[in-house]
């Protein structure tokens, strides 16, 4: 054995060595983007996951006005972390439909009552299915709908201050 | 104060560690023995008690859970069983870490007092390229992951430890990795070491092989316990996932196997020397690729816990250095070391040639699976390889080599004709035939399956083959020592062929009083009750299971969730019968009053992890026989030197050592007999 061949575990390694240290330097991304960006809501219809507010049907979708629905549960900790700034979003103007997972009216209206009540509607999903349907992993998520009720942009994780224009500009985008 | 005195032994440690890699490289440039050859050796033993008395700093304080010290805050509490706390002071990264540079650092120790038959410079560059490899483990501990840090101000109470390690199987389970890993360094450091004296001969591969074997041996029993482990610690019911982290386990394994075959063609007939280099570098690359794997968090993986990219760097730099360098040294070196022995193609070392290809063909197959999604990922798409590329594209080599294994032993070393085996060929053939033709008809099983159980039929005969037609009593330890192990392969694939092949699974919502049936058994949900245990509550299912009217069985699976850190774990139970496992896992509550089981019934899964150890036991046997015949042979060399010291005192001197290896080559002429073993 002799020549050029010596050298092809090295130029393997040094193959490696790139890809890996080219990894390593990208900032880690966990989330799983749904599938469903781009295409329409799947169909539900939900039943009221508190007492105050009424359901959700992905029927009511479709009338030309965009809206944010965000999935969370009142037993999700980072939810509590972005309810100040779901508020933020309705203050300016944004409408803001809820799909509570597996939750508890008492305990909707209890977190509602505590942190804030950003939504129009809030629908109760008490097997994750809509969730799973609608391609979100986790609580929680949020995901801007447009008129024609598309799914044109999905938020993961909780919104923080930076989430709020970006938001807010990605609403006007599916408005106009 | 012990802590500091375990920081302080590390950085001496470290320092006998730059002092034995510079004497090392001084005095193999210089080329002639100087003074600083002699300090090599005593530096690597006192490397070795300064690194064994460091890591017995770090058990004292996780012993007395001495909560000043970071990493006992963070990883263990007052409340924890002793062997937990013991066990916590390796549970962690830089425990572990520390634990690899002192078995590192012992094993040196051990080369530099028992390893007298190499040439003094071949020796030298050993103990240096060791030193070195060591040095960057030292770099690593000692500047970024400090195991005697201080707190400011010493921690209330500990945090714990993750409570799906709190098992004893885990406790051990890591170290015995290490172990393997750690021997494959020593391989590794062999192999540099002979790539810059280009001295490849039998007496290098005779040195090297007991820590192949060693090395092998750990991981064989560190990849069983670890399958066994996830089989029911998990409570998925499967014994192997094709996760990154077992595959990172699996890559040395795989080159070790290959490692210790052709490590034993060099020393019995002076073939396959830079093949056999080759190999001793890729196992230790493999080695530090699981570890840059596992720790750096670079593939998505249920071994998670142990995350951290800045640490990733830090491997990823080692691991260029190391195996970048070896790499680079084999290219410039390796047309220089001249070729070996030839052979002819029906031979024995021909079939262990095959088997290294083979072997090497599997390595690629899994390291390509697994990093895969890291190539893909840096095009933005996200793939996940598991089993339905891993075991068919696997199986086209597996069998194939496991066919080359039970025909190899039977040949003889350097020329045979297959004409002299045909009847041994013959008998396996129709044993393998009438297996598949059998199980076909009588059973409805899937291809890979069959083959599986029809090899296993051909193996578990052709593994005594070798024994044949020979007095047992004669037979040496090592060849009982291949025997052993390769009848080991034959069980555990059986197990793995009869696990996929006859698995029954039901997954049922039971109230108290229902019951339901998995494979012959019927079992019955008796009650739910809550219990409770030192750091955990849970909910226990108390299940009878019976075969027809036979005596009820009693099993109890809970649903744990411990308190520091909150965390749920499914607590399976098996039920161990002659044929099989009966596995049990509680589920949630389906809120109607009724609770999800999940059953199974697994014939003959036990012989996967009892073959795991077979092969084991093998290795071990090999060693002991090894070990032996060197001991034996060194006692007649020392009486031989005796005699001529009486015969000849004034002519005795250093450089006569150097007969002592040409007498040793003249004692491996019993290494050429046709019956010796491979391993």
């Amino acid at each position: 054995m002799s020549g050029w061949r010596l050298w092809v575990p090295l130029l393997m390694f040094a193959g490696f060595f790139g890809v890996a240290g080219y990894q390593l330097s990208q900032p880690k991304n966990e989330f799983i983007e749904s599938r469903m960006v781009g295409r329409e809501l799947p169909y539900f219809d939900l039943r009221p996951a508190t007492t105050d507010l009424p359901g959700i049907a992905s029927a009511q979708f479709g009338d030309g006005q965009p809206r944010l629905l965000n999935i969370w549960a009142s037993w999700c900790v980072p939810c509590i972390a972005e309810a100040p700034y779901l508020e933020q979003l309705q203050e300016q103007g944004a409408p803001i439909v809820g799909i509570a997972i597996r939750d508890r009216p008492e305990d909707v209206a209890r977190f509602l009552e505590r942190h804030g009540n950003p939504y129009v509607a809030v629908g109760a999903d008490d097997l994750s299915e809509v969730q799973f349907a609608i391609g979100s992993s986790g609580v929680p998520e949020t995901f801007v709908i447009d008129g024609q009720g598309r799914i044109t942009h999905q938020h993961i994780g909780d919104i923080r201050e930076t989430d709020v224009p970006v938001l807010l500009e990605k609403l006007r985008e599916a408005g106009a | 104060m012990i802590a500091e005195l375990g920081l302080a032994a590390l950085w001496l440690a470290a320092a006998l560690a730059g002092l034995q890699t510079i004497a090392g490289f001084l005095s193999v440039r210089a080329g002639t023995t100087t003074e600083l050859g002699g300090l090599i050796r005593p530096a690597a033993v006192v490397q070795g008690v300064f690194a064994g008395l460091s890591f017995c700093a770090l058990l004292y304080v996780f012993a007395i859970t001495d909560l000043s010290v970071k990493l006992v805050a963070s990883h263990s509490h007052a409340l924890k069983p002793m062997v937990f706390k013991l066990s916590g002071a390796w549970g962690n990264h830089e425990g572990s870490m520390l634990l690899w540079v002192t078995v590192m650092a012992l094993a040196g120790a051990l080369i530099a007092v028992v390893e007298r038959r190499l040439p003094d410079r071949t020796m030298q560059a050993v103990l240096a390229a060791q030193g070195f490899v060591a040095l960057g483990f030292y770099a690593f501990l000692l500047l970024s992951s400090n195991p005697f840090e201080r707190l400011p101000i010493p921690a209330a109470e500990g945090m714990g430890l993750n409570p799906l390690l709190q098992d004893i199987g885990l406790a051990f389970h890591p170290p015995t990795l290490y172990f393997g890993y750690v021997g494959l360094s020593i391989a590794f450091s062999f192999a540099v070491g002979a790539l810059i004296t280009r001295e490849v001969t039998p007496a290098f591969a005779r040195a090297m092989r007991p820590w192949v074997l060693g090395a092998w041996v750990f991981l064989t029993v560190g990849i069983t316990a670890g399958s066994y482990w996830a089989y029911y610690e998990l409570g998925w019911g499967g014994w192997w996932f094709w996760d990154p982290v077992e595959n990172a386990s699996l890559m040395p394994w795989l080159a070790a196997t290959a490692l210790l075959h052709s490590v034993s063609v060099l020393a019995a007939r002076d073939a396959l020397r830079v093949w056999t280099i080759m190999l001793g570098v890729v196992a230790f690359s493999m080695s530090m690729l699981g570890t840059f794997l596992v720790r750096s968090g670079i593939l998505t993986s249920v071994h998670s816990f142990a995350v951290d990219p800045e640490r990733g760097t830090f491997i990823l730099l080692l691991l260029a250095l190391y195996i970048g360098g070896a790499l680079l040294l084999f290219a410039l070196r390796a047309s220089t070391i001249s070729e070996g022995k030839r052979f002819a193609i029906a031979s024995r070392e021909g079939a262990l040639v095959v088997n290294n290809v083979m072997l090497s063909a599997i390595l690629a197959i899994v390291l390509l699976g697994t990093l895969y999604p890291l190539l893909t990922e840096a095009f933005d798409i996200r793939v996940s390889v598991g089993p339905p590329y891993f075991n068919p594209v696997g199986a086209i080599f597996v069998i194939p080599m496991l066919l080359v294994m039970a025909v190899g032993p039977l040949l003889r070393w350097r020329e045979d004709r297959f004409a002299r085996i045909s009847r041994e060929m013959i008998v396996l053939g129709a044993i393998l035939v009438v297996a598949l033709v059998l199980i076909a008809v009588l059973g409805d099983v899937a291809l890979l399956p069959l083959l599986g159980l029809a090899v296993a039929a051909m193996l578990t005969v052709a593994s005594f083959l070798p024994l044949r037609g020979r007095k047992l009593t004669r037979v040496p330890i090592a060849t009982w020592g291949m025997v052993v192990a390769h009848f080991g392969i034959a069980v555990a694939l059986f197990g793995m062929a009869s696990e996929s092949a006859f698995t029954k699974e039901r997954l049922a919502a039971l109230a108290p009083g229902d019951t339901t049936q998995v494979g012959q058994w019927a079992v019955t949900l008796d009650a739910i009750v809550p219990v409770a245990g030192p750091n955990w509550t849970a909910i226990e299912g108390q299940l009878s299971a019976r075969i027809g009217d036979g005596e009820p069985i009693s099993m109890r699976p809970q649903s744990r969730t411990f308190w520091a850190p909150p965390q749920v774990t499914a607590e399976s139970v098996l039920a161990t019968r002659w044929n099989g496992q009966l596995y049990a896992v509680m589920g949630e509550s389906a809120g109607d009053g009724r609770w999800q089981v999940r059953l199974w019934w697994k014939p003959f899964v036990t012989l996967i992890w009892y073959g795991g150890l077979l092969v084991a036991l093998g290795g071990v046997l090999a060693i002991i026989g090894r070990v032996r015949d060197d001991l034996k042979n060194r006692s007649v060399l020392r009486r031989a030197a005796e005699r001529r010291e009486d015969m000849r005192p004034e002519d005795m001197r250093p450089e006569d050592m150097g007969s002592e290896d040409m007498a040793y080559e003249d004692m491996r002429s019993e290494d050429m007999r046709p019956e010796e073993s491979a391993l």
